[in-house]
């Protein structure tokens, strides 16, 4: 049994990417994770979706607020400094380019930068997209965490996408439980392995040829 | 005079014809017009075209009026929430059918509505299966989708506090497409926790100017979707 990073040990490895001052879109699940592990020192402000930037963390059960919701339909809290607004403002500053970056989960990502966590594209199921679709054409980075391989032990990242896309060529960064992975004009490049994890490792469980670090 | 002012819910929705669009603001429970909802239940118009973000949750609010059989075509982004039980199960059947929109280009098509604009290109779905048969046109060398505007006959819009001239303000995040929808429909209904006096709101912060809406109903204390699902409450 391999080691690797456990779901917040990706969430703080991502969050030490993201600079300083950033305005920052998290998806649900692990993404979520990233807001409790910002780097000493600095100060990222988190948007929602439906129409705040300054989201703070859930608040106790008593002091919940039934107005104060994030995109996920969580409750949670405002931080000073935060501010409400409408949804065609929200997605302004979305598809305006206004946030710096956005950190998604994933079914699939491909080398050459495609993305698709919207849809099976099974016969029968409802489809739901959401804002994904305007996150990731809009947001400056858009980065990926995601576990390297399903359940069933098929890769995650892939040559192409054979579930129907969310958005092609937009993903700049990969974090997965194995490994740190970049999106180049060549294809995947690895950045940084986890603990305990080689290169052969992360290559034999990725759907596409992995470049070694630069 | 100025006449903005509804008695109740019912008198406020009375009229609402069958085969109406409606636009019916809040974001999953956030910013949903319960009463107003339930009142159209009571009055019955069938054959509706619902428009809001997702389907409702429970068996109350949206979701109880397609179960109730009103509603032959959702527009939305996000049509199967964690307790969205009713529409998959008519979804399931062919019993509704669904648009599904972006959630962006949604609410830029319903803001397009009501500034007069018919059309606006987004580079949101490009590449993807939701582009396919819409016109594409090349700005400074990148590629954009054309979206229609999205109207409305009828919006159900909460707000937290409203005055006689229908000026609004929302409540954090309560306040999401309503703000959209109360410029899109042709009858903009709203039902607003606080009534208050011309001039009580400060014109500074007035969030929906009172041009954009038709008729103000006072609900002082609305009730709230996830506490009735907490409660297991069903409508009617």
């Amino acid at each position: 049994m391999s080691s690797g990073w456990t779901r917040d040990e990706m969430a703080a490895r991502a969050a030490q990417d993201i600079p300083d001052g950033s305005y920052v879109n998290l998806g649900i699940g692990i993404p979520e994770l990233v807001a409790r592990y910002v780097p000493e020192g600095r100060e990222f402000i988190y948007h929602t979706e439906n129409g705040m930037l300054g989201m703070g963390p859930p608040p106790a059960e008593e002091e919940r607020d039934l107005d104060l919701m994030n995109a996920g339909k969580k409750y949670v809290t405002a931080v000073p400094g935060a501010a409400y607004f409408h949804h065609a403002d929200s997605f302004s500053m979305i598809r305006g380019g206004h946030i710096d970056v956005c950190v998604l989960g994933t079914m699939q990502v491909a080398a050459n930068g495609d993305i698709a966590n919207w849809s099976t594209g099974a016969p029968g199921a409802i489809p739901a997209v959401g804002g994904a679709m305007d996150l990731v054409q809009g947001v400056k980075h858009i980065y990926v965490i995601t576990q390297h391989t399903t359940r069933n032990g098929d890769p995650k990242l892939v040559e192409r996408c054979s579930y129907p896309l969310t958005g092609p060529g937009v993903v700049s960064r990969i974090f997965t439980d194995l490994a740190v992975v970049d999106v180049t004009p060549d294809g995947f490049r690895l950045v940084e392995l986890a603990p305990g994890i080689s290169f052969e490792e992360v290559q034999a469980r990725t759907g596409a040829p992995i470049l070694p670090p630069l | 005079m100025i006449k903005k002012k509804y008695a109740s819910v019912a008198s406020a929705v009375a009229d609402i014809p069958d085969g109406a669009t409606v636009m019916i603001g809040g974001f999953g429970a956030s910013g949903s017009p319960i009463e107003l909802i339930h009142a159209l239940i009571d009055q019955g118009a069938k054959d509706l075209t619902v428009i809001n973000n997702n389907t409702g949750n429970g068996e109350v609010g949206l979701a109880a009026l397609i179960g109730n059989g009103q509603v032959k075509k959702m527009i939305c982004s996000f049509p199967k929430s964690s307790q969205s039980r009713v529409f998959p199960k008519l979804y399931e059947k062919g019993l509704i059918e669904l648009e599904l929109v972006p959630q962006g280009t949604l609410a830029e098509r319903i803001r397009a509505a009501g500034a007069g604009i018919p059309a606006f290109y987004t580079p949101t779905t490009v590449g993807t299966v939701l582009a396919e048969g819409k016109e594409l046109r090349a700005f400074d060398g990148r590629d954009y989708v054309m979206e229609p505007w999205l109207k409305a006959d009828y919006a159900l819009v909460k707000s937290e506090v409203a005055d006689p001239f229908g000026n609004l303000t929302y409540n954090k995040t309560a306040r999401n497409f309503n703000p959209l929808m109360c410029m899109a429909a042709t009858t903009t209904i709203v039902q607003t926790r606080n009534l208050v006096a011309a001039g009580d709101i400060d014109p500074e912060t007035v969030v929906t100017p009172g041009i954009f809406v038709n008729r103000i109903v006072h609900v002082p204390k609305p009730v709230h979707e996830d506490i009735l699902i907490a409660n297991g409450r069903s409508y009617p």
